[in-house]
């Protein structure tokens, strides 16, 4: 079973260089510590900044740099700097390649639940209603079941929709899996110890199993 | 032409009981702290306010939240207030909840001039109740209206006495477009400086849509999420 940090591994190699990429809030962030040196990556933060860098040094951190997650963060040589506007432009023309973001919920259409659960949490979309209707590369970094130890790979979301047909592919502590176009989850890897089996018993919607399923390589 | 207010109270002295306010902003950064603390001293209630976020507990609209004087708030983004999230869940308060990049866009729309946009953005949602959806080659989309506000009060780096802004790194977010889309725009500066002294190339948002603009003193400039690494 993989742990957050593992399943940040696993997206960082779903990057390729020259790609520009937006990371949602809590594991997605953690993708870009794992993106190698020797690629150009330009991360992407829908507050308006192309070129986003890591933490600052203690002492260096500067209230008006932050990241969409209201982070301190630092710009790297060659940053740009925009209004909310522009971003979502870019985000909307398809400029941005990769989108990675979590969910509470996702089902075997590609819909994806994450901004609210009614009657106890309103959060808001923030930009991930945005993000997933008009990006074409969209990977999920999600739990396979919830704390109670119920499936968020579903037939269909229970909770309000963030967006619907949108998701590729998912990254969970158990398994890597595409949304096919045609609906289902199709197993591709299996996390280090983790059988096809337990996998099974962790997806409630179709579960698409061709053949041998390789353990994944991180 | 000098646009130039002694203050944040004479900036908004005219905000009145029952009109709908844009604020700049993302979070803490950029955001009007010296025009909100003054709304804030002048008790002007059952505001509309349009931003992206509904500020903290003690900072930010969510000072406005504390005193009950916003009677809807229109947001991307909430989820850092809980005094938002227990008068929302209550009732109390009135909440349009909208995609980041729509709530941007409709700001756009006003200062450019067009009555509405069309974004992909809530398809299939609740967002996408009662609007109007047009299929542009094969790919829904809704129909979003611009905003029509009363006052947009706004934040920037520097500011000259004819309106002129520039904004610093990340504090530019939401503020240039809700400039452009006030009725009147107030702009609070943390250096006022001569005509002239902004090179006319570097000028995000012109003086044309600015209304009053003023100096603050004394920035918190408030840090939600303090995030650092250590010298290796």
């Amino acid at each position: 079973m993989l742990d957050k940090t593992g399943i940040a591994k696993r997206i960082a190699k779903e990057i390729k260089d020259g790609y520009y990429v937006n990371l949602g809030i809590g594991i997605p962030t953690l993708v870009a510590n794992y993106i190698p040196d020797t690629m150009d990556v330009v991360l992407q933060s829908e507050n308006g900044l192309l070129g986003m860098g890591p933490f600052p040094y203690e002492g260096e951190e500067d209230p008006d740099v932050i990241n969409a997650g209201k982070q301190t963060i630092t710009m790297l040589p060659g940053s740009a700097v925009f209004d909310s506007a522009m971003s979502f432009g870019m985000i909307r023309s398809k400029k941005v390649n990769l989108t990675i973001l979590g969910a509470m919920e996702v089902s075997e259409n590609g819909d994806i639940a994450n901004w609210k659960i009614p009657g106890k949490m309103v959060k808001g979309m923030g930009g991930a209603m945005d993000l997933v209707a008009s990006a074409e590369n969209i990977i999920v970094a999600m739990q396979h079941v919830n704390k109670a130890g119920e499936s968020k790979l579903l037939p269909q979301c229970t909770l309000p929709l963030t967006g619907i047909h949108c998701v590729k592919k998912i990254v969970t502590e158990l398994a890597v899996l595409d949304v096919l176009p045609e609906g289902g989850f199709k197993l591709l890897e299996r996390a280090p110890g983790i059988s096809v089996e337990e996998i099974k018993a962790a997806t409630a919607g179709k579960l698409i199993i061709d053949g041998e399923v390789p353990e994944m390589v991180i | 032409m000098n646009k130039v207010v002694s203050g944040a109270d004479e900036a908004i002295r005219d905000i009145k009981d029952g009109m709908t306010l844009m604020l700049g902003g993302f979070g803490m950064c950029g955001l009007p702290e010296k025009c909100i603390l003054a709304l804030v001293k002048k008790g002007v209630k059952d505001l509309t306010c349009i931003s992206n976020n509904a500020g903290v507990d003690d900072f930010g609209i969510g000072l406005l939240l504390h005193q009950r004087q916003v009677k809807k708030m229109i947001a991307s983004y909430v989820g850092e207030n809980a005094i938002f999230e227990s008068q929302l869940l209550s009732g109390e308060l009135e909440v349009e909840l909208i995609p980041q990049g729509t709530l941007a866009t409709r700001c756009m729309a006003a200062g450019y001039g067009m009555p509405a946009i069309f974004t992909p953005a809530g398809i299939g949602t609740e967002v996408a109740i009662g609007k109007e959806v047009r299929n542009f080659n094969g790919k829904d989309y809704l129909m979003e209206m611009a905003f029509d506000a009363d006052f947009a009060i706004v934040k920037a780096w520097k500011g000259d006495r004819m309106g002129n802004l520039v904004y610093r790194s990340t504090a530019r977010n939401f503020n240039p477009v809700m400039a452009m889309a006030g009725k009147i725009t107030i702009a609070e500066v943390e250096e006022l400086v001569e005509p002239g002294e902004l090179d006319p190339d570097h000028i995000h948002t012109p003086g044309i849509y600015v209304h009053r603009i003023f100096q603050g003193e004394n920035y918190e400039k408030r840090i939600e999420q303090r995030t650092v690494r250590k010298k290796e």
